[in-house]
């Protein structure tokens, strides 16, 4: 008997707080990969202070953009922005959250971190098949004193649909005429040659495993796991090292007073530029179903464009300019008032 | 006898063919289930093929063979993934068969009573690895040592030779075809074995101990007694292992080198249909002619394993009797 009251007691205990935290705003979003481990840094920090509970589920953007067109998540995530006409066809506000970079990183005996020069054109080349060894006259004539080895050069690229291969394929798209007239840029393309793998994991383990390797990952990988990055000329003629200053300097020079925020920050101008540098994007309806959901997904970004520069810099994401996030608010206010 | 049973006992019979309603609901129940999986199976047909009619419309009889697969320009072709998805599930079988021969030959004449247990037992562990765990040890174990050691070895010495020499070519990246029939063939070896053991006890012992008696040594009863005798069984077991090999996706996704070409060299690059769908799925949007071509890949790929499945079923016709 009291021993059953204790229990009743301590279930009516546990039970409290079950229900004061029900009473949090739910909201749902599904989408992008590429800045999943960013949202969940913020959903968690956002909890307390906004009482917003935000489940995100990193399911890929084109999953993302059918979920939200399909209205089952409060937001849809996307690394590839979509067009305006589609925008409006599809009753979609889209604003960027953060941006990310890409860097190349490849296996090369004797080379060090952050050693080797490589250009845009080269780069294309190397993933076009046109270079396949290491000491090409080409790339020697970029790394004058670098001894190279004559060793065959392995491409290693994203086989599943992802952001990071939609921005490196601008990226190559943006630099290189063969490019562009060859596979193009989207979240996966028609590779010439070279070996897929999965995921940046599956990259950086493939350029790892293979002597003379050459692949690309999302910057925040390659930081936390010491990965042999290059150093790239950018559209002033500059080396430059990916590093957060030049990320940061590319987007500062970006222009984001384009339809749906859509800035191309690939191959920006400036002389510190880091050439890869790409946003990630939100699709909110422009006519949610539940008015009161919308407005959570509102002032959970609100808050993240205000207090989460400093958690998405720590996982080597790059914020938004300020301009840029007061711009979004405003479009955000004559979207929806106040 | 049964017509014993009913003389003795009429009155219960009577009573069970009537009005229990357990039994009728029991009955349909069963009849439900039965039925429940053939629908879902047609259903499953069906939609696949209806949501793949778009890129069969698109391409025509065409998508079969051709090797394009270019989202960009929104081209599609099965011919590359059908390639990959044959030739690892075959090259996987050529490993396979001669290992789970070895094994039930092992299992069955040679072992002595007290291993045969834990022998047959681990075997049958190794089809109780997930696959993922497979595709993991593939790529950070497998394949590092393919690249290193193996390939080099082979791609210096057989690369040379004429006629041939041209499948051993290329560069050593350690994932590609060959890796990944290699680590199908592990994966597939537990149900070979496990089917060949089995019907390799059914022989009936008078026709191997009359082989002894004349003098027979144990080899040359199981070359001329026991695999005559089982022959048919023994190939239903290994397309049983086929139709396996052909839907893996996981472990073959991570060490195949996922590449959208056919090379002539086993140490290239490719793809299977499995490995293709699990990759792109998450990157197509609904009503894309892209998503439309992996969903018809689906269907080719479950046409596939139909085949090869009911082809098992015929050739072990006379086993499952039993």
């Amino acid at each position: 008997m009291n021993r059953r009251s204790l229990l009743l007691g301590a279930g009516a205990a546990l039970a409290l707080p079950v229900v004061a935290r029900a009473q949090a705003a739910q909201i749902t979003g599904a989408g992008a990969s590429f800045p999943n481990p960013v949202y969940q840094k913020w959903a968690e920090a956002a909890r307390g202070p906004t009482n917003i509970q935000l489940n995100y589920q990193s399911v890929g953007s084109g999953a993302g953009i059918n979920q939200i067109r399909n209205r089952t998540v409060d937001f849809g995530a996307t690394d590839a922005p979509l067009s305006a006409q589609q925008l409006t066809e599809a009753n979609l506000l889209q604003f960027p959250t953060v941006m990310g970079s890409v860097v190349p990183i490849i296996n090369v005996p004797g080379i060090e971190n952050e050693q080797l020069r490589l250009n845009g054109e080269v780069l294309a080349e190397i993933f076009l098949g046109k270079i396949t060894r290491w000491n090409d006259a080409k790339i020697t004539a970029l790394n004058p004193g670098v001894n190279l080895p004559a060793l065959a050069i392995a491409p290693v690229y994203r086989a599943d649909g992802s952001g990071t291969t939609f921005v490196f394929t601008s990226y190559l798209t943006a630099v290189s005429a063969d490019w562009r007239g060859g596979p193009g840029s989207a979240t996966s393309v028609r590779w010439p040659v070279g070996n897929g793998a999965r995921g940046n994991e599956g990259v950086a383990g493939g350029v790892r495993n293979t002597r003379g390797g050459i692949g690309y990952v999302e910057n925040a990988y390659a930081t936390t796991n010491r990965l042999v990055t290059v150093q790239l000329r950018n559209k002033a003629g500059n080396f430059v090292r990916p590093t957060m200053d030049n990320f940061l300097a590319a987007a500062s020079n970006a222009d984001w007073s384009v339809p749906g925020f859509a800035a191309n920050i690939i191959d920006q101008a400036g002389a510190n530029s880091w050439p890869i540098v790409s946003p990630t994007f939100i699709l909110l309806p422009t006519n949610p179903q539940d008015a009161a959901r919308s407005a959570a997904v509102r002032r959970f970004f609100d808050w993240a464009f205000t207090n989460g520069d400093n958690l998405a810099r720590e996982l080597e994401y790059i914020p938004l300019p300020d301009a840029t996030k007061t711009a979004i608010r405003q479009a955000w206010t004559r979207q929806f008032g106040a | 006898m049964s017509q014993a049973a009913t003389a003795t006992t009429p009155l219960p019979a009577t009573a069970r063919r009537g009005g229990n309603i357990g039994d009728i609901i029991f009955e349909w129940a069963c009849k439900g289930s039965g039925l429940l999986v053939l629908v879902l199976l047609g259903a499953i047909i069906v939609e696949l093929f209806i949501a793949g009619l778009p890129a069969f419309r698109a391409f025509g009889l065409q998508f079969i063979w051709s090797t394009e697969w270019d989202p960009v320009r929104e081209v599609f072709g099965a011919g590359v993934s059908i390639y990959g998805t044959i030739v690892t599930a075959i090259l996987a079988i050529a490993f396979a068969v001669p290992l789970a021969f070895g094994v039930a030959f092992y299992l069955t004449e040679l072992a002595p009573t007290w291993l045969r247990g834990p022998v047959g037992t681990a075997i049958e562990l190794l089809a109780a690895v997930p696959s993922i765990i497979y595709g993991m040890w593939g790529f950070f174990v497998i394949a590092p040592a393919f690249a290193a050691h193996l390939q080099p070895w082979i791609i210096d010495n057989f690369g040379e030779l004429p006629l041939v020499g041209f499948l051993f070519q290329g560069a050593p990246f350690g994932t590609g075809i060959f890796t990944a029939a290699f680590i199908l063939a592990i994966m597939i070896l537990p149900f070979i074995a496990a089917t060949m053991r089995d019907v390799f006890l059914q022989v009936p012992p008078v026709y191997k101990e009359s082989a002894y008696g004349l003098g027979a040594t144990t080899w040359e009863v199981m070359k001329g007694v026991v695999l005559p005798y089982t022959r048919v069984s023994v190939v239903g077991g290994v397309m049983l292992g086929l139709g396996r090999a052909l839907g893996e996706t996981m472990a073959v996704t991570f060490v195949i080198g996922n590449a959208n070409r056919i090379s002539t060299s086993i140490f290239g690059p490719g793809n299977t249909i499995a490995s293709l769908i699990a990759l792109e799925f998450g990157e197509s949007e609904t009503g894309s002619l892209k998503l439309s071509s992996l969903l018809a890949l689906g269907f080719i790929l479950f046409v596939l394993s139909f085949i090869v499945l009911a082809t098992s079923r015929y050739l072990l016709r006379s086993r499952l009797k039993a």
